[in-house]
């Protein structure tokens, strides 16, 4: 069981989402983004960073990159994708998850700890997690700002793709423990097949306790365990 | 009609300057050697104003692998690991544009850590401004802080702490320095020179424009080309994206040993690269400014020669590599350009166009800048300051006090600039800004690194050389807090006007005071940056040295102290030497009696020492909490930690000078019951129990924990909105 | 050729910059100020000399790559 890791110019997560992904006993491999064949690997992460310097949109340029074609066929296969933050910044340009990232509503960087909750457990980021729980994960990102046409929104609503929710510690969903304006809080998405996903937060920062949290190992599981499935999630 | 203003004039050369530079090449020089000459020997490349005192800092130790003099110090870490350290200011361009000016001055203390062969890891931003009740100095800040946070996280480093000081002597001064730390394996290790006849130099990065070039005078003068392009602003724009890439491609060159000599172009671009490369080698260069690669077109020598354009390196390969270093320059969508070639005899030979515009001996754009030994006098007001004391009032309710010191900017809550930072990237972080030192782990090691950078304008205006030598035990205390114990110092010393004999004296006597204490703690100086002319209107900044302190331990603690580790019950202890008395640049006068005077308590190179290796020793043995007590005293320490750990504390009856006075040498701890610090013979003294919901000061008031939480956390928010 | 392509931020949809500025605007006393919204502007210049086929071609850019159809419309004029 392995899992592709891409490298964009400027992403800068990749090594970071290799070590968590070894701690927690999976086989990772960084892909430069000019690879056309993934054809060895079983799932693939787009980690953090600033892919060609966020330069024009965020993700904008990322997703023409030779790689995404590979990773649009595997997302088309039920195999499983992750976006973390710039990952899934590129996975919303490429179309593979719906909506866009803009910039935060206070107009600056954010780097801290946020909970987020978790609303279901059918994706490839949330199986191994119980709905309801609530984790605390660091959020880094300065367009993490969620956003969609009303029409867009209302079929996430509809179709539960929400997989988790920006909140407080005691898992309280509203304006003030929203830490960026993401519309309904959203925090972390996945397709109606629920074999791709995207969040804002780094799960990877947060998978020992000397740096903060280990909350971010269920969600990592989660991916890890998705790897390993006979069928997809 | 008035003769036309002299060409070196223009340049801000002296006309001794000039006819040194006539001397030496025994001719007048051509406008392109002028140009060079003119950057290289300015203040800020040359240090001909501070450097014939800087030999005064102690340099040695044996861990210390590359000290003054390189791009930057490098210490042995053990087991093959080093460490690159370095500071620089960015102080001028962040007045002009401080986005750019403090995204530029990241970008270009990133380069003089992976131009040495290390990957940069954090970053540390102590920075200064005026009072935040003028909209400038709130659009300064702001703007500063942005840059710091949109290159630095862009170029993928994360800033682990810094510091941020108010002050209106640096409201037309803002003072933006900033600190890197690097990483490498040993064998990675690479200098500057440039050696082996033949051997090819290669500009790797962006394509040069005009950036940074001087002023529109350059470009009117009349030794240049009348037609030369539209004048462009003196601003700098970083473009972290380009960094980002040239790290990894320079960090890929390292690895396959593509590159013999690599230096990177900062101030005076490739005028200082190529000198500096050649000379450091003992070579010359040919070089040939139709190769370099430009943004704008028709630059003429002078112009390509001085241009400070970001995100380049100047890589010395040999002859058989180069195809290999231009391939993986275009793996990594860099350009790349073949510019020179190393000679022998120590010839800087510039040609443009098939002329040959500057021939100068390498070594002497360096080596031959003037030095001055200008002259230095005791200000004449410093007796009277002295005598002006703070007027302590009998009785004093220290709550009152206290939730107006957190309400005080530089004193509450700095998350809203340290938020805007990643701080996390690399998975290192093991304390967080918003403690005293940072410290990092090296995964995959045992090792732990500590930072802490410190300064104090205030109490250096007071008396430079005793501010400084607390600054050097303050910085050396934040890092033993964490457990780390003082390895290495880089220092960015900031003043006024070296023309002035009282900023000469401060200047002198601060290196006199840093050297000292650096001597008596056995830490090296490996490196530092002088920033001088920091003065508008006729009034120069507070003497301001900051201090980078680097620590260092091998096994990092399992658990070290952190603010947030207080629990009801538990008791809390200051060690170190009781002072009621000095209130010189404390906050409590700044903050409450709006007044500086007085003369601030001397350091003890007999205790200092003992009591830094006291708070590493007790880091090491488990102690939830320690905690420097600094600006504020012994209240604002305390508040910190029961803000951080949410619970208030029964301090014990006293003197309350005590709580509000800032003498150097003390820190907090917060114990189990029953325990007490093994600092063998150092003062030790229990001064409370944590609980409740106050900090309650004795018989001398007390402020509610809440409300000392929500004062301190508005401090920066409520002025910033 | 010289074309300029305006992208806005479709209405209706989260755009903070443009709350910021017009929270700015107030403070400075420009109270008639409604609602802001942010775009940018990009030139390109095309070789060739046939304006339609250009237009055709930047549309496509901008459908491609230059615009977010989710977040963002985009107009296109050639000019001087």
């Amino acid at each position: 069981m392995k899992t592709a890791v891409v490298v964009f110019p400027g992403s800068n997560c990749e090594n970071d989402m290799v070590y968590a992904l070894g701690l927690l006993g999976a086989d990772a491999e960084l892909v430069w983004h000019r690879e056309t064949d993934l054809t060895e690997f079983d799932g693939v992460v787009l980690p953090g960073g600033f892919a060609h310097g966020d330069y024009l949109r965020t993700g904008a340029i990322a997703r023409f990159s030779p790689v995404m074609a590979e990773v649009g066929r595997m997302a088309t296969e039920g195999k499983p994708v992750l976006g973390i933050c710039n990952g899934f910044q590129i996975l919303c340009e490429a179309g593979l998850l719906p909506g866009a990232l803009v910039a935060n509503r206070d107009l600056r960087f954010i780097c801290r700890p946020v909970h987020v909750r978790v609303e279901q457990t059918n994706s490839v980021l949330t199986r191994a997690a119980t709905p309801g729980q609530v984790l605390a994960i660091p959020l880094n990102s300065y367009e993490g700002n969620f956003t969609a046409p009303p029409d867009v929104l209302a079929d996430i609503d509809a179709g539960n793709a929400a997989v988790l929710r920006y909140c407080d510690a005691d898992g309280v969903v509203d304006e003030t423990t929203n830490p960026n304006g993401s519309a309904h809080s959203i925090a972390g998405l996945t397709n109606a097949a629920g074999n791709v996903a995207g969040l804002m937060p780094h799960p990877e920062r947060a998978v020992e306790d000397i740096l903060g949290s280990s909350d971010g190992r269920v969600l990592l599981e989660s991916y890890i365990a998705t790897l390993a499935a006979e069928v997809p999630a | 009609m008035t003769d036309p203003v002299p060409a070196h004039i223009q340049l801000g050369m002296t006309d001794d300057e000039y006819q040194a530079v006539i001397d030496l090449l025994e001719r007048e020089p051509r406008p392109a050697e002028l140009a060079m000459y003119s950057v290289m020997w300015s203040e800020h490349c040359s240090y001909k104003s501070s450097r014939a005192w800087l030999g005064r800092f102690p340099t040695e130790a044996p861990w210390v692998v590359v000290g003054p003099g390189e791009n930057a110090g490098v210490v042995d870490l053990g087991d093959d690991w080093l460490a690159a350290l370095r500071i620089e200011s960015h102080n001028h361009p962040s007045f002009v544009e401080p986005y750019q000016g403090a995204a530029t001055g990241v970008g270009g203390i990133l380069r003089d850590i992976f131009t040495m062969g290390a990957r940069p890891v954090a970053v540390w931003d102590p920075i200064r401004f005026g009072s935040l009740t003028d909209p400038h100095n709130r659009y300064l800040l702001a703007g500063v802080v942005s840059g710091i946070a949109g290159y630095g996280n862009a170029v993928g480093v994360p800033t682990l702490g810094g510091e941020v000081e108010f002050a209106d002597p640096y409201a037309k001064n803002p003072l933006v320095n900033v600190m890197a730390l690097g990483l490498l394996k040993r064998d990675q290790l690479v200098l500057s020179a440039a050696s082996g006849v033949g051997n090819v130099a290669v500009l790797l990065g962006a394509t040069t424009g005009r950036d940074g070039i001087g002023g529109a005078s350059i470009l009117a003068s009349a030794s240049f080309d009348a037609e030369s392009g539209a004048k462009r602003p003196s601003v700098q724009i970083g473009d972290p994206f380009e960094e980002k890439k040239l790290i990894e491609a320079c960090l890929e060159l390292y690895e396959k040993g593509l590159v013999v000599g690599i230096q990177d172009l900062g101030a005076a671009g490739i005028s200082c690269a190529t000198s500096e490369c050649a000379a450091n080698g003992g070579m010359g260069m040919d070089v040939d400014l139709d190769d370099v690669h430009l943004r704008e077109h028709d630059m003429n020598a002078g112009e390509i020669l001085m241009s400070e354009s970001q995100e380049r390196m100047l890589a010395i390969v040999t002859p058989e590599d180069v195809d290999e270093v231009l391939a993986l320059a275009e793996k990594w969508e860099i350009n790349a350009s073949t510019i020179g070639t190393v000679t022998a005899g120590g010839a800087l030979i510039v040609s443009q166009d098939g002329d040959v515009v500057a021939e100068v001996p390498a070594a002497s754009l360096s080596d031959d800048a003037p030095l001055y030994h200008r002259a230095a006098e005791r200000p004449t007001w410093l007796d009277a300051t002295w005598a002006d004391s703070a007027e302590l009032p009998a009785a004093l309710d220290v709550g009152d006090a206290l939730l107006r010191m957190l309400d005080d900017p530089a004193l509450g809550d700095r998350s809203w600039i340290y938020e805007q930072y990643d701080h996390q990237l690399f998975l290192n972080t093991v304390i967080e800004p918003g403690n005293d030192g940072s410290l990092m782990r090296i995964k995959g090691t045992s090792k732990g690194l500590a930072v802490s950078t410190d300064g104090n304008g205030r109490l250096c205006y007071l008396d430079p050389r005793r501010g400084g030598a607390r600054l050097v035990y303050e910085s050396a205390l934040n890092v033993a807090v964490t457990g780390a114990r003082p390895y290495a110092v880089v220092d960015n010393l900031n003043f006024g006007n070296p023309e002035k004999p009282e900023v000469m004296w401060q200047f002198l006597e601060t290196v006199e005071g840093m050297s000292e204490a650096c001597e008596a703690l056995g830490v090296p100086v490996i490196g530092g940056n002088v920033s001088f002319y920091n003065e508008t209107d006729g009034v120069d900044i507070y003497p301001t040295p900051v201090v980078g302190m680097l620590g260092f331990c091998d096994p990092i603690p399992t658990d070290p102290p952190r603010l947030d580790q207080a629990a009801d019950k538990m008791v809390l202890w200051i060690i170190g030497p009781e002072n009621l008395t000095d209130f010189a640049a404390s906050a409590y006068d700044r903050v409450i009696l709006d007044h500086l005077g007085g003369r601030p308590t001397d350091v003890d190179h007999e205790i200092g020492p003992q009591v830094v290796a006291a708070a590493a020793d007790m880091a090491h043995a488990g102690a939830p909490v320690l905690h420097d007590v600094s600006a504020g005293g012994v209240a604002v320490a305390v508040a910190e930690i029961c803000i951080a750990s949410r619970i208030g504390v029964e301090l014990h009856d006293g003197d309350w000078h005590g709580w509000l006075s800032e003498a150097p040498h003390r820190f907090l701890a917060v114990l189990p019951a029953g325990e007490s610090p093994d600092v063998g013979d150092l003062p030790a003294r229990e001064i409370g129990i944590m609980g409740g919901t106050q900090i309650a000061f004795g018989r001398h008031g007390s402020a509610l924990l809440d409300i000392a939480t929500r004062t301190w956390r508005d401090a920066i928010p409520r002025r910033m909105t | 050729m010289r074309f300029r392509v305006n992208i806005t931020r479709n209405e209706g949809l989260s755009d903070p910059e443009g709350v910021e500025t017009a929270r700015a605007l107030a403070d400075l006393g420009y109270d008639e100020v409604g609602e802001v919204h942010f775009g940018r502007t990009i030139t390109l210049e095309l070789s060739g000399e046939d304006a339609a086929a250009a237009t055709a071609r930047v549309t496509e850019m901008c459908r491609r790559l230059l615009a977010n159809p989710v977040i963002e419309d985009y107009t296109i004029e050639e000019i001087e």
